[in-house]
């Protein structure tokens, strides 16, 4: 019984490589979370970016967050700040989604580093993937009109009120709609992620946009 | 922007991928990145102390010295680092706002030594973080007032007068300041000789004196010994008009003067006199009369210009003002309550003094005074307040010794909470910007729509229905440099070309729309598809960077078919010009508009 226990516990510690350390304390209302990543050679390994790179990236997520952890709130916050016109709280939130891959509602430094890693140094089938999976709200594989519609429509509020021409209600829906007709193949309403690779694959103006950030870091 | 922001950058960029797809229109290029993207250490010498710090701590605000290319000015070739020749001490609080985003004010440092590091740093003093803000406002108010005071007193200073100083303001000279001269300081003795004997007078009158042979009721002293005391009191009163219209023939400013307090203090104590002597002999009037001749205390407060204390004392009051209001406020509050709970009590007693509420008055005035502990309790951080101003001014006025402070009262200087420390001006966009720009840039072609502001918004949806045609290009604009340094501006630069209307028009470089330019260009100079930015068109239209006009667009009209006609204006957009001649015109004329 005891050998059982002991092989169970270096099972787990074996598994639990991540230093992850929660520690909650009872004093406060509300739970402190300090997260640390994983080691920096993992990480290099895991992405595109070298060792420097992640340094760099590291602490200035550090400074910004140092409990090592980003919410939903926060993300917004920042992400606002970039678009003083509008409302970018709605593509923030699709943004975060997009993110935080393993749905735990926040997101940690090594999310942060994967997604940025497909965002600037993935290949352009990565990229459309990631981009796919942002449009994707619901994950179901298919993008439909609504879910379209609710990005395209968050996009726009990011542009605020006051823009040249200005923006008419049915603005997104015209947007949609030209997105549909040059994604959506088979005509069935939905554009599966083949469709949607093969299409943005066929568009030449996409295709070399998709190189502009590269060299962001 | 924020604090950290900078940081948050690649991450927005990258973000921008998911508009990708979206795009209806190319994206523009994205701006070119000279420096070496690596991350480096900065060495900085302050004096001596030698503190280091990643380039990309100092790069997140791009408005301040550190942060921008102006610390290139400082750079030390041979020793490899930025030298300043600043306080060392001083530079760690700047470096750790640069490190944490917040900004602590050190309580140990004399505030205008911080406010003037702050302002070479190019730091503005209101992102101070909550912290310490208020002990940053508590030391400001008190340094503002301690230099009006030190302000005041240079005026008032014991400077000589110029030889060919009139009479007047020999004479107000020697009324400010008695030590000046010693006619000055004799009359000053005297009046305030005077002064005291008046009062002492008032008081004597009343004390009951042996009656007069033949009688045997007590009088007081004032009707045994009337015609002494009236000729007292006729003195003192003759002094004090005279002394009064001396002042104010003296004052440089009689208005200001007769409205000061000191002369109506003045005033008010000398008025009785006089109107006890238009009065009639009346005896109803002269009851009345009577009570006029309590304000003949008030001859006391003409202490006030001879006692420095006196008058610190009632600027701290008027300092204290609000709090002795609600300090009384709630004394009242107390007072009523308890007087009806005291008469409600006492209702049923026979002869109870308690007879009505106002009677009850006394009563609790009487034992909440006695008592003592609820005065005590609010009046302890008044009382505080209160010792503390006297200390530091008495202090003050002890180091400067003999200056005669002029008027006190207006020492209360009115709360002023804004930062004089400007924040210095960067000429060159920062690398940020750049960035930040080719987002906004991005953004705007995937929706095809473009960044306005409110007033060109407004105005296009007037043209809406007219449909005129628009021109412009934008292509220019995120990459032409040093005109604009915010993505807020950025909007403002557009110039409509409006096909039968007459004024085309730019938007310049401003802060606020303070005044509006209505531009009108020659005759023959064809636009060029014009929402270019400022430096191609310059020329034609005399806008650069540090000239804050902007040029409007004057949009005319109802939906008339002939744009020819002279239209009025529209209420809708009001103070803007409209002009709607033809479209030849010779001149280049700026017709200056108020602002809106």
């Amino acid at each position: 019984m005891g050998l059982v226990m002991g092989t169970f516990s270096m099972q787990s510690n074996k598994q639990d490589r991540t230093y992850r350390k929660d520690k909650i304390d009872d004093d406060f209302e509300m739970s402190i979370v300090c997260h640390r990543p994983e080691g920096l050679d993992k990480l290099e390994a895991q992405s595109n970016f070298s060792k420097r790179e992640l340094q760099v990236l590291y602490r200035g997520f550090k400074n910004e967050c140092p409990s090592g952890v980003v919410n939903e709130d926060t993300f917004k916050q920042i992400y606002a700040q970039f678009f003083p016109h509008g409302d970018a709280s709605s593509y923030a939130h699709y943004l975060f989604d997009a993110f935080d891959s393993a749905h735990s509602g926040s997101i940690k430094f090594e999310d942060f580093v994967m997604a940025l890693s497909i965002l600037l140094r993935g290949s352009v089938r990565e990229k459309l993937m990631w981009t796919f999976n942002l449009y994707d709200i619901n994950r179901d594989g298919y993008i439909n009109k609504e879910e379209m519609t609710d990005i395209v429509r968050a996009i726009y509020d990011m542009m605020g009120k006051y823009t040249y021409p200005a923006l008419k209600t049915d603005t997104p829906k015209q947007h949609v709609d030209a997105f549909f007709q040059k994604m959506d193949k088979n005509r069935d309403g939905v554009v599966t992620l083949d469709e949607f690779i093969l299409s943005c694959q066929e568009d030449e103006n996409i295709m070399r946009s998709l190189q502009l950030f590269e060299n962001v870091i | 922007m924020a604090a950290g922001v900078a940081t948050w950058m690649p991450f927005a960029r990258a973000a921008a991928v998911g508009w990708l797809p979206l795009a209806q229109k190319t994206m523009p290029k994205p701006p070119v990145d000279k420096k070496s993207r690596s991350d480096e250490i900065l060495f900085v010498n302050v004096s001596g102390l030698r503190f280091q710090t990643w380039k990309n701590t100092l790069d997140r605000y791009p408005d301040t010295l550190l942060g921008s290319s102006e610390k290139e000015f400082f750079y030390n070739e041979e020793t490899q680092e930025y030298f300043f020749d600043r306080d060392p001490e001083m530079f760690r609080h700047i470096l750790n706002f640069f490190r944490t985003g917040k900004l602590h004010y050190p309580r140990h440092e004399c505030i205008q030594a911080f406010e003037e590091e702050l302002a070479f740093y190019g730091i503005i003093p209101e992102i101070i973080g909550d912290c310490c803000m208020e002990e940053y406002r508590d030391r400001k108010k008190e340094n503002q007032e301690r230099l009006a005071e030190d302000t005041e007193a240079e005026n008032a200073g014991d400077a000589p007068l110029p030889p060919d100083a009139t009479l007047r303001e020999r004479l107000w000279r020697a009324f400010e300041n008695p030590h000046t001269s010693t006619m000055a300081l004799v009359f000053y003795y005297v009046t305030g000789f005077f002064i005291a004997v008046s009062v002492i007078a008032n008081v004597v009158e009343t004390v009951p004196c042996r009656p007069i042979k033949g009688s045997i009721k007590d009088l007081p002293c004032g009707e045994k010994f009337s015609v002494a005391f009236s000729c007292l009191d006729t003195a003192c009163v003759l002094i004090f008009s005279f002394e009064y219209l001396m002042r104010l023939y003296a004052a440089p400013s009689r208005c200001d003067f007769a409205r000061s307090v000191m002369s109506v203090i003045d005033v008010v104590a000398i008025l009785p006199f006089y109107i006890g002597l238009v009065m009639p002999e009346n005896e109803e009037v002269s009851g009345a009369f009577v009570t006029l001749r309590v304000f003949r205390v008030f001859r006391i407060f003409k202490f006030s210009r001879h006692s420095q204390g006196l008058r610190i004392l009632g600027c701290t009051l008027q300092a204290c003002a609000s709090e002795l209001g609600f300090l009384l406020f709630s004394l009242t509050m107390a007072v009523i309550i308890f007087a009806t709970v005291m008469f409600y009590a006492e209702k049923g007693t026979k002869g109870t003094t308690f007879s009505s509420i106002p009677a009850s008055f006394w009563y609790t005035i009487v034992t909440m005074t006695t008592l003592g502990l609820l005065i005590t309790a609010i009046h302890y951080q008044l009382l505080i307040q209160l010792l503390m101003s006297l200390y530091f001014h008495l202090q003050y006025l002890f180091m400067w010794g003999h200056v005669g402070l002029s008027d006190l009262l207006s020492c209360c200087v009115p709360q002023d909470g804004d930062g004089d420390s400007t924040p210095l001006c960067v000429k060159n966009r920062s690398a940020f910007e750049h960035q930040h720009h080719h987002l906004l840039h991005c953004l705007e072609k995937t929706t095809n729509h473009e960044f306005t502001d409110e007033v060109t918004y407004s105005e296009v949806c007037v043209t809406d229905s007219v449909g005129f045609r628009t021109s412009r290009s934008t292509s220019l604009s995120s990459q032409q440099g040093a005109t604009t340094t915010c993505c807020s501006r950025r909007a403002k630069r557009r110039a409509f070309r409006l096909a039968n209307s007459t004024v085309s028009v730019s938007r310049g470089s401003v802060q606020e729309l303070d005044t509006l330019h209505v531009t009108k260009t020659p005759a023959g100079t064809q636009y060029p598809q014009s929402r270019s930015s400022l430096n191609a068109r310059t020329e034609n239209l005399k806008l650069n960077c540090d000239d804050y006009t902007a040029a409007i667009i004057s949009i005319p009209t109802p939906p008339a078919n002939t744009p020819d006609e002279s239209l009025p204006n529209s209420p809708a957009i009001p103070g803007i010009l409209r002009n709607s001649r033809s479209s030849t015109f010779n001149t280049q004329e700026t017709v200056k508009i108020s602002s809106l």
